[in-house]
């Protein structure tokens, strides 16, 4: 860990808390299932995503991808392509503007999204299989594609290092793992193993994953004279998109605009700047037309990165009553040569049970492979297979109860911070859901029930997510007609942002949903930070907060101008925003309409942007979210096959804003976790690099037929420390899921399968 | 070299020249503006391109333009009747069938043309015997809906939303 943040972390423990948020006990809105504000259009096809905008004269751009993983391209020989019908523009190495490379993805100070630091199209080296090497412009978008495909190159190939496991003997501790050390210990862990009663030591290895957001990636670009452009793209990440789109053109900030308010699926994998978002620009710009590109499938496969593979050891030792002694994670993950991402599996048993000695660690190794990059609960997912899959082994060699087990090893403070939990209610999710469910406790017994050929098994294991907050600004305006507009660049992927913060703002302003309007979308906005972390909802809320703050001063004093105001010699403190104006706390029927004060006063509004400071409440405390992931499985004894029968997620994440909405985002993660589980890989070619799969009918997503019916049930306790007392909730739901599972399998079959995914072969 | 077609959607003609190799939803989105049918991976996996041809459902990524003259297609612009929402839009906000919503029309068009498949009494893979099927249960709805990805996995909330209008129509 930095000393800078070390002195910060100190600093926070000696701050005082934030108010608690009065909306925490608010329930008109907040709370209530409300349907999607934009489910209209979205049900009528009219919500419009990057791709679909009507430009005058736009062009249509292809690429063509590298075939090998390393080397030099010698020559490239693009007149066929050239002479092609339609094609404007072939553009390669050899004539491509310069351009930067955007500094790496941050939310703080500027935002920024870079993802790789990977020179595009200005090399002649070669560093992954399916680097981009040339963009062909053209009229439509199928001659783009054909005369892509009448390029011809030479390379002077080098090997490269394509395989994961042959570049595990390379790894190395990285510097930090997302801000924190790479390796935390206590104790002797390794002594108190070797001489413990009971032991397990178990490795595991999860395969590469591709995020496969249903839209494929796609930019507009359309430039304003040469110092202007705006996009219309696919963005998680509106405000760092523009930034860094400017940076790597040279453009001042303000002269780059990025409009995205719809994305069509992201979960990690339209955070950052991928190599089709310069180069739309870059072919918008060397034609002077707009040009869009819209990824076929397999080009997202070759230039947009996804999770990484992961080895890892979890030795876990106990004593007779069930007490974890000693606990031991550690293992190694890839990231490219092109960037610097170690994916963070260790995380989860750095928060989750009493540990008194232990070594939690990781390394990583470089490949030459796309970029890695965040895919929904990136470390938490494929760390949380790992150690709740040892969790459960332990429990078996204990004879007891797998929940049993986990309960008598809660921790009262975190265990490697120390920091006290800002709300943990763990127990309360594995009772509520245990019940619901139906889990026979005590010791289990393998291979104890049956239907016919089909072997029936339970399995549980405990999902777990940081609670982020990140840096972000909005701007709130109370108009004289007594509405109110929300702004911020924030994005819309699939988490009902437009519902929630419409909820939320009309709860924290006392208006109805209908006079508040929430904008969103588009980098002109006060930025906010990335739609990732699980942060959105909660970091744009704080600063909604704190400009309805602002606007409560600024409305009282113009009332308190009237001398027979009802609010004459109210403090500040002394009033709330509320039946659509300002009244006296505890007395609503005392008070004024913004109407009434705007009004009077003259003005057509009143207007506050502000912007969150950094969140020293998670250096404070330690604050995340949980779950009891519960599911059945059967798997037939001849075949192997492997299907679940139901499932139950009870979460503790705070307190549940829009119960419908969240009750999908639950239900979306653990779907992506079965698909984690039972039949997603994306297989790397360790002879050439290449992705394999690089399709939807090979990269197997769970369909219909998948997945069972879905329970979720959850706390709704609130987290003092958070706005609204909400947690994000958009990644839990996918932690814990392949340990479920897994757990589950081995109930049924007697088989522990510590290799993802669990396909029938290695059941049988 | 372009063909001049007309292609007959949501009840109205459109001319439009088009090469050959153009397929019907790069038409549908490209040249005639209709772009709530999605193109999710073009090669006929996800389902999010499904729009009704003559009542039917099919993936129009994997059909070509210029094989659909004359014949009635229906997209999700034309589901709605004088801004009434189809009974399946309003099932799919109702019960939050969706998240991002790219699938959805996709999603929509093809539980419209399952449904129609269903009442004609066409098997699926789990029907016993390959018979009629009398119920639509949930293994029939699973199955005859596992053409059409979700990635957000709104697969619960399409189910219910589904069985609710299935339950509404019965006869």
């Amino acid at each position: 860990m930095s000393v800078k943040k070390k002195i910060v972390e100190t600093a926070a423990h000696v701050m005082q808390d934030r108010d608690r948020d009065r909306l925490i006990n608010q329930h008109r809105y907040i709370g209530q299932p409300i349907d999607r504000l934009d489910g209209r259009i979205k049900v009528t096809g009219a919500a419009r995503f990057s791709a679909e905008y009507p430009i005058e004269g736009l062009m249509f751009a292809a690429l063509a991808y590298s075939t090998i993983s390393k080397g030099v391209i010698e020559s490239i020989d693009t007149e066929e392509a050239e002479r092609a019908p339609g094609v404007i523009k072939v553009i390669t190495h050899l004539n491509a503007r310069a351009m930067k490379v955007p500094k790496p993805l941050s939310t703080e100070g500027k935002p920024s999204a870079g993802v790789t630091d990977a020179k595009i199209l200005n090399t002649d080296q070669i560093t992954w299989n399916g680097q981009p090497i040339a963009v062909v412009v053209a009229d439509t978008e199928e001659r783009a594609e054909y005369a892509a495909t009448l390029i011809k190159v030479k390379y002077a190939a080098k090997p490269g290092m394509n395989s994961f496991e042959a570049a595990i003997p390379s790894a190395t501790k990285p510097k930090e793992v997302l801000g924190e050390d790479p390796e935390v210990r206590k104790g002797d862990p390794d002594a108190v193993f070797i001489s413990a009663t009971h032991r397990v030591d178990l490795k595991f290895t999860t395969p590469p994953h591709n995020h496969n957001a249903i839209e494929p990636h796609a930019t507009i670009a359309i430039w304003d004279g040469d110092d202007k452009v705006t996009l219309y793209d696919t963005s998680q990440f509106t405000a760092g998109a523009a930034n860094s789109i400017a940076d790597i053109f040279g453009l001042k900030e303000e002269n780059v605009r990025v409009i995205s308010p719809f994305v069509g699926g992201g979960f990690g994998g339209k955070g950052g700047i991928w190599p089709y978002n310069q180069l739309t620009v870059l072919a918008a710009r060397m034609t002077g037309r707009p040009v869009r590109i819209a990824l076929t499938r397999a080009g997202v496969f070759r230039i947009v990165g996804g999770r990484t593979p992961s080895q890892q050891r979890v030795a876990i030792a106990a004593d007779d009553s069930g007490k974890i002694s000693a606990f031991i994670h550690e293992g190694v993950t890839a990231q490219s040569t092109n960037n610097n991402f170690p994916e963070q599996f260790s995380f989860p048993p750095r928060h989750l049970y009493a540990i008194p000695a232990y070594r939690i660690g990781q390394v990583v190794c470089d490949v030459n492979r796309i970029a890695n990059t965040f895919m929904r609960a990136p470390g938490e997912s494929i760390g949380t297979f790992a150690v709740e899959s040892a969790m459960d082994a332990m429990a078996y060699e204990l004879h007891m109860d797998p929940i049993e087990f986990r309960m008598r090893n809660e921790p009262e403070k975190d265990p490697v911070s120390g920091n006290e939990f800002s709300s943990r209610h763990m127990r309360e999710a594995y009772r509520m859901g245990a019940e619901k469910f139906g889990w026979r406790s005590g010791p289990q017994a393998i291979r104890s029930q049956r239907n016919g050929d089909w072997l029936i098994g339970q399995g549980v294991a405990t999902g777990t997510y940081p609670m982020y907050r990140m840096t972000s600004a909005a701007r709130v305006r109370i108009s004289a007609d007594g509405t109110a507009l929300v702004q911020s660049s924030a994005q819309e992927m699939g988490m009902g942002t437009e519902t929630a913060q419409t909820q939320h703002a009309a709860e924290r302003l006392g208006l109805p949903m209908e006079k508040v309007r929430f904008e969103y979308g588009d980098s002109s906005l006060p930025w906010a930070g990335v739609a990732g972390g699980s942060s959105q909802t909660v970091s744009i809320a704080l600063a909604v907060q704190q400009a309805s703050e602002k606007l409560l001063a600024e409305l009282l004093a113009l009332a308190q101008k009237e001398p027979t105001s009802v609010l004459k010699g109210a403090k500040v403190n002394e009033v709330i925003m509320a039946n659509e104006g300002i009244s006296r706390k505890g007395q609503p029927s005392i008070g004024e309409s913004y109407a009434v004060i705007l009004k009077r006063a003259g003005k057509d509004h009143v207007a506050s942007e502000q912007k969150t400071g950094a969140a020293i409440e998670t250096m404070k405390y330690s604050m995340h979210s949980f779950a009891a992931q519960f599911c059945e499985v059967r798997v037939h004894e001849l075949t192997g096959e492997i299907r679940i029968n139901r499932w139950l997620g009870s979460f503790d994440t705070g307190r549940i804003l829009n119960p419908k909405t969240a009750v999908s985002q639950f239900r979306g993660g653990i779907i992506m976790g079965i698909g984690m589980a039972m039949t997603e890989e994306t297989m790397f070619d360790d002879r050439t690099g290449r992705i394999m799969n690089a399709t939807l009918a090979e990269y197997h997503l769970p369909v219909q037929a998948d997945v069972p019916h879905i329970d979720v049930m959850y706390t709704d306790i609130p987290d003092p420390q958070t706005p609204m007392g909400a947690h994000g909730i958009g990644e839990i739901g996918i932690t814990g899921v392949a340990a479920a599972i897994s757990n589950a399998v081995f109930h049924a079959t007697g088989k522990r399968i510590t290799a993802l995914p669990i396909t029938l072969d290695k059941v049988l | 070299m372009n063909a001049r077609i007309s292609l007959h959607v949501n009840g109205i003609d459109r001319i439009l020249s088009i090469e050959p190799r153009v397929s019907l939803l790069d038409a549908l989105r490209d040249h005639l503006g209709l772009t709530g049918t999605k193109k999710g991976c073009a090669q006929g996996a996800c389902g999010s391109c499904t729009v009704l041809v003559d009542g039917e459902r099919i993936n129009s990524c994997l059909a070509l333009a210029v094989q659909y003259v004359g014949r009635e297609i229906v997209t999700i612009e034309g589901l709605a009747e004088s801004g009434a929402l189809h009974p399946l839009q309003q099932a799919f906000i109702e019960h939050d069938g969706f998240q991002c919503g790219y699938c959805t029309p996709g999603q929509i068009c093809s539980a419209v043309g399952m449904l129609s498949e269903f009442r004609s009494g066409a098997p699926s893979a789990v029907t016993e015997n390959g018979a009629s099927p009398n119920e639509l249960t949930h293994d029939e709805l699973r199955e005859r809906m596992s053409g059409n990805l979700c990635r957000c996995g709104a697969y619960v909330g399409i189910r219910e939303a589904i069985q609710q209008v299935y339950e509404a129509r019965k006869p």
